[in-house]
């Protein structure tokens, strides 16, 4: 018995597509990918403490906007990033899905501080805390922090960047190793 | 007025209430049926004038619920803690939102979370819970076994 | 008594403003009826934000329910820690050196400095001036580095303990207040020069939200917002805690209770506060920093009830203890929830663009209502 089925053998003709793309469209990705990472626009989304310190990160000692998260945005059409600041309890749990599915395809998400990553400070004995924005939403980022400094959180943002930046869809940016090396 | 003048007015307002003995402040306990007189006497008295309610909350003792209001005055600086004994199953109290305008939003909380009935309020919902939630979260019974770890 | 209570009627628009909005300070939700740009109604929907503290505090020791409420009002982190811990103290009777009173009062005012300039430029943001939003923030990064020389962190400094204060301030703290706030006296001259003598500000400000005294006595609002209004409520002053009894300052009110006198009341409350900090910065005793307490406390039994004036009002801890580690029963009584309910009140008959202004002068913040 075959233990590995090998694949049929090509038919003479068959265009035999490269790894990656063919050189064109892989030139074309890197760039793509690039212009992606330097553009995030995040949205305005903060619940609670962690928005003071997303706001000094916005403001002008720890600059965000020269990464190019210049604008943020507060409507979540125009928006490519979300920032999860703060804790999400049971009634807002909704409208953080609604938001994050009004969101425009490449979409990623930053859960900041301990309560967005577990719950944080109210894991235990709280009856209405989500134990986590991951329940909800699909995270890419985690931040660690109650709250977080903002070299923190820009840590992160370059962290995305460069993840982005080797061209992986949004199920590899979760995986350990990314398969592609650059 | 000081304390002992306190202690000496308010009974013939509201007659078979007791007070405390100790704390920081005038602690008096006022039966139910008592409650919507004794209020407006508290409020319109020239000489009492307590028209700053400033904590308004509700206690659950395993054997029945206790009101527990906060009063001071602005003129005389005074204080006055008013506490109403509540019957467990059928919780039911005069609401004071007429005439302590930030008893609306208090006594709404209380509704809420421990299950007590505010008669003529005049919008009684659930404020901070979600609507359609179950149960009366503060009280000492509620069950969550997913959430709560008993000590 | 009640006003007529608002009915919808046909040709009404009833919108929604948040939870997710840049200008509602928070997760709040506003459902709004409308005629026309005029309002009618305005009527919060909160509890986005409920992370059931006081249940969580049922099964916390004396020590570690100070901290939770650091997130409650998170711009006066150091302020309600204070509370709780002079609650702690007035329970067990534990008497704090005066050292220890010196630097908690020295915080707090930086601290309510720090607040305050969050809420000017907030507010100036969401009326539409971007600039101040960067100048208040550069000065409260100065007020940050200070705390986290000492304290370790810059927005939830859990600094407070019953007894005293954690730790022994940083060598560097007196010199880098002294040089804060000589930089900071300059910088609040510019700040009146900016905005408050802006002949559109003033248009957007002045005689809008009127709250009247027996009003704002009536919706129990405290802090800035009464004493607007005129009513005497600085707990500094009537219930004087630490050291305010020996500390020589006023207490702003104003008369016309609109959204311009709340403002006026808060830039002239930095500028006291910074009064406070200079009569006490140069005679800071020498002693201990923190008195001798057992490892765990227990409360006796009893009723116990401690104020403080943060920088949004009044707020008030109310224990019911049964003699154990735990708390029985906890109240939080926060300014905000008080100060909230008098926004129906304030916003009937005027405009859409006035609501926004007076959110921003009333300095809501959403998690210390919805705790």
């Amino acid at each position: 018995m075959d233990v590995n089925p090998k694949a049929p053998a090509p038919f003479p003709g068959d265009v035999i597509p490269t790894p990656g793309g063919g050189i064109l469209v892989s030139k074309m990705d890197q760039v793509i990918n690039w212009a992606r990472s330097n553009s995030l626009w995040p949205l305005v989304f903060g619940t609670s403490c962690c928005a003071i310190e997303m706001m000094s990160t916005a403001s002008a000692k720890y600059d965000w906007s020269r990464f190019g998260f210049e604008v943020a945005r507060a409507t979540p059409r125009q928006a490519d990033v979300i920032i999860i600041a703060g804790t999400i309890v049971n009634k807002m749990a909704p409208v953080l899905k609604r938001l994050y599915d009004q969101m425009a395809e490449p979409k990623y998400v930053i859960a900041m501080g301990a309560c967005a990553t577990s719950g944080g400070p109210f894991f235990y004995n709280t009856y209405s805390v989500v134990k986590g924005a991951d329940h909800v939403i699909p995270v890419d980022v985690y931040i660690a922090g109650c709250p977080p400094r903002p070299e923190a959180l820009i840590h992160a943002m370059i962290s995305l960047q460069e993840k982005i930046k080797l061209g992986l869809t949004r199920e590899q940016i979760r995986m350990e190793k990314p398969e592609q090396s650059f | 007025m000081t304390r002992e003048e306190l202690q000496a007015q308010l009974p013939e307002l509201a007659p078979g209430s007791t007070f405390e003995e100790g704390g920081e402040w005038l602690n008096m306990n006022v039966d139910v049926s008592l409650w919507k007189n004794f209020s407006h006497a508290l409020k319109f008295t020239l000489s009492l004038d307590f028209d700053y309610l400033f904590c308004l909350t509700c206690v659950d003792w395993k054997t029945h619920l206790t009101m527990v209001y906060h009063f001071t005055s602005t003129t005389h600086r005074h204080h006055l803690v008013v506490k109403i004994k509540l019957d467990r199953t059928t919780p039911q109290v005069e609401s004071v939102a007429e005439i302590w305008r930030t008893a609306e939003f208090h006594e709404r909380e209380v509704f809420e979370l421990f299950g007590v009935e505010f008669i003529n309020h005049p919008d009684l919902r659930k404020l901070i819970l979600p609507d359609d939630w179950e149960g009366f979260p503060l009280r000492k019974d509620y069950e969550d076994p997913i959430n709560m770890i008993k000590l | 008594m009640l006003e007529e209570v608002a009915t919808t009627e046909q040709g009404d628009l009833v919108i929604n403003i948040g939870p997710q909005h840049p200008a509602t300070h928070g997760v709040l939700h506003l459902v709004i009826t409308l005629n026309g740009e005029t309002i009618k109604k305005v009527e919060p929907h909160l509890g986005y934000i409920h992370r059931s503290i006081e249940k969580m505090c049922e099964s916390l020791s004396y020590r570690q329910f100070i901290y939770v409420t650091s997130r409650m009002d998170y711009l006066s982190s150091h302020i309600n820690n204070h509370g709780c811990a002079m609650l702690v103290e007035k329970a067990m009777q534990i008497e704090v050196p005066q050292r220890a009173q010196y630097i908690r009062v020295i915080m707090d005012e930086l601290t309510r400095l720090a607040s305050h300039q969050l809420w000017w430029g907030a507010m100036a943001m969401d009326i539409g001036a971007f600039t101040p939003f960067f100048l208040a923030f550069r000065e409260r990064e100065m007020i940050n580095e200070i705390m986290e020389e000492t304290c370790g962190a810059r927005l939830t400094m859990n600094y407070m303990v019953p007894g005293g204060v954690m730790f022994e301030l940083h060598p560097n703290f007196c010199k880098k207040v002294k040089d804060f706030i000589v930089h900071f006296r300059s910088k609040i001259d510019e700040y009146d020069e900016l905005l408050t003598g802006n002949i559109i500000f003033q248009n957007r400000m002045k005689n809008i939200g009127v709250l009247s005294k027996e009003d704002a006595i009536s919706f129990g609002c405290s802090g800035p917002t009464a004493r607007a209004s005129g009513v005497e409520c600085d707990i500094r002053k009537l219930y004087p805690y630490e050291v305010y009894s020996q500390v020589q300052f006023k207490e702003i009110l104003a008369t016309e209770g609109d959204s311009f006198a709340r403002y006026k009341v808060r830039l002239l409350e930095m500028r006291e506060s910074m009064n406070i900090i200079e009569q006490l910065i140069d005679n800071i005793p020498e002693g201990e920093f923190q008195a001798k307490t057992k490892a765990v406390l227990k409360l006796p039994k009893g009723e116990f009830y401690s104020r403080i004036e943060t920088a949004r009002g009044e707020f008030g801890v109310y224990v019911v203890s049964e003699g154990g580690t735990t708390p029985y029963r906890i109240k939080f009584r926060s300014p905000g929830f008080s100060n909230l309910s008098a926004l129906d009140h304030m916003v009937r008959g005027q405009k859409l663009g006035d609501m926004v202004a007076i959110m921003g002068t009333l300095d809501l913040v959403i998690p210390d209502i919805d705790r």
